[in-house]
Formats: structure tokens, sequence, C-alpha cells
């Protein structure tokens, strides 16, 4: 990406200030979020997905994966998923080892299903 | 360009990487930044897994400061701005744009540093927090600290790319050099987005 003209870099500079503008205005809604009186998982997906649109943007715009080849997009998503299974595949052991380590009293489900 | 300078730089770069063609560099970064990616999402899963796990868990925000982390996260973000000004500025062939937006970008590194110090001062001195002292904390000291070593290393190697950017390295057609640094800088931005949501606000 060597050779720009100034109509393409005018293009992109106010794309810049664009992605800024919406950046910090996702900010605000995430900080608006979490004082919202809904239930504490409704939070929680409203901001992960928040999350996600803010560094794709930063992905996409910033570090130029939109105008890039789509397989550098691809392998930039590859550990993006890894990650995500990774905590699938965590969640049910470690939650049940934290749980036995701080001695914590099982749900009332889980007592129950013991019997 | 002259004969010789094209000879040149086929002796540089014999052939061109299908993905990144500017230069073998750039996709350097990026799998860089894709292993770098996993160290995070390894520790933002071993965070996860451990916080799942403990109804005793205490709300980030009854214990953290939320307002002086967003105006962190908004200076990451400033600062990810100035850094593709700063590129946009050097491919237009403006040194001293380039070097003003650099400056500018390692300011807000430094005064991201400065209030992550003044963060870890508060938890650790006056509120007692410690990473030792439950998983709470050792999550949160490991998982901003890693990151805040990420942000100490964009400032060295942003400092770097400025006092090359003051000899005169970087011009309108040879700019990679900024690039590649900018693309590690936004990483850490992006990170730095993740990391805000997932132990602050969550």
């Amino acid at each position: 990406m060597t050779a720009h003209t100034a109509e393409q870099l005018a293009h992109e500079q106010r794309r810049y200030l664009q992605v800024f503008a919406w950046l910090t205005v996702l900010t605000a809604v995430e900080l608006a979020v979490i004082y919202m009186p809904i239930p504490h998982l409704a939070i929680g997906g409203m901001l992960v997905l928040l999350a996600a649109t803010k560094a794709s943007l930063v992905a996409l715009f910033y570090m130029h994966l939109a105008v890039e080849r789509r397989t550098l997009t691809y392998i930039a998503l590859t550990p993006a998923i890894l990650c995500v299974l990774l905590i699938f595949a965590l969640l049910p052991d470690l939650g049940g080892i934290t749980r036995a380590l701080t001695q914590a009293t099982p749900p009332a489900a889980e007592a129950e299903a013991h019997h | 360009m002259s004969h010789a300078a094209v000879a040149h730089e086929q002796v540089l770069e014999p052939t061109e990487s299908p993905l990144t063609p500017e230069s073998w560099g750039k996709l350097g970064m990026w799998v860089f930044l894709c292993a770098d990616a996993m160290s995070f999402g390894g520790l933002l899963a071993g965070y996860g897994a451990l916080r799942y796990g403990d109804p005793t868990w205490p709300r980030p925000s009854s214990i953290l400061g939320i307002q002086l982390t967003a105006l962190m996260t908004f200076l990451l973000i400033c600062s990810s701005v100035t850094m593709v000004e700063a590129l946009a500025a050097i491919r237009q062939g403006d040194q001293r744009g380039l070097r003003k937006f650099l400056m500018l970008t390692v300011l807000g590194g430094v005064m991201f540093l400065g209030l992550q110090a003044f963060e870890w001062n508060k938890l650790i001195f006056h509120e007692g927090q410690s990473i030792a002292r439950n998983n709470f904390g050792a999550t949160f000291f490991i998982l901003t600290g890693f990151h805040g070593c990420h942000v100490f290393s964009g400032v060295v190697y942003l400092s770097t790319v400025l006092a090359r950017a003051a000899a005169g390295a970087y011009s309108a057609r040879e700019n990679n050099g900024v690039e590649i640094a900018a693309l590690y800088w936004h990483f850490v931005d992006l990170i730095w987005i993740l990391v805000f949501t997932f132990v602050y606000l969550l």
C-alpha cells in the first residue's frame, strides 16, 4: 500500500475519524449498560457484543483488514475462534475445581442430582 | 527509479509474499500478533473459567474505578487515532506530521501507563488488593499487568520509530516500518477494549 492518491488518503482520514467517533460512542454505551436495571446475563450479552464490535472496528479499519487480502482476515480470526473454543472447553471443569477450592455451597440443582 | 535501485530491491526481496505484498515484515507482525492474541486468550479464558465457578466473586465495579478506566480506554482510542494519522501523514510525505502524531501516540501510551500505576498503587497500598490474596486479585493483576507490559513495549517500540523518523528514515514511498509499528499499537488498543469489558465492566 505505498501508492496512495490524495483523494484516497482524504477518504481514509474521514473514515478514521468516523471509526474514532463510533469507538467513543460505543464505550459510552458500555458504561451506560452496566447501570441499566436489567438482568446481569442480558448486560453481559450486550457488553460482549459491544466489545466484539469495537474490536472488529479497530481490526478492520485501523489495522486495515478491510482492505487486505481475505486470507489475512482468516489468519487473524483463527486465534479468536480458538480462544472462544478454549473458554467453552475450560468452563465445566475449572468451574467445579474453583467451587471445590473455595468450598462454596453447590447450587441446589447439583445437590439434588447426587440423590 | 533507476535500474540499479530496482536490482537492489530484487536482491532484498527475491519473491513477494502473497498475503502482504508490501513487505514480509508486515506478515511477520501479523503472525506475532496472532500468537500474542493466543496468550491473552489463554489468560482471559482462565479468568473466565475461575470466575464462572466462584459464586463469591465480587462485582468488579464494586472494587475497581470504572470512571478512571473509561478515561484510560478513551486515551488508548485517541492514541490509535494519532497512530493512523501518523501513517496517513507519512504516506503524503509529511515528515513533520509523522513526528507530531508519533509523539502524541507515545504521549498517550505514557499517560496510560501513568494512570495504570496510579490505579495499581491505590488498589495495592490503599485497598489491600494483591496478586496473592484471592483469584480476583490474581487474574486482575496478571491480565492488566500483561497488557501494561505490552503498552510499555509499545512506547519503547514507537519511540524507536520516532527516533528513526527524526533521522528521516521514512518517506511517502517507504513507510512499512511505520505501518508495522502501527499494527502492534492498534493490537494493544484492541486487547484493552476486551480487557476493559471482561475485567472491569462484566
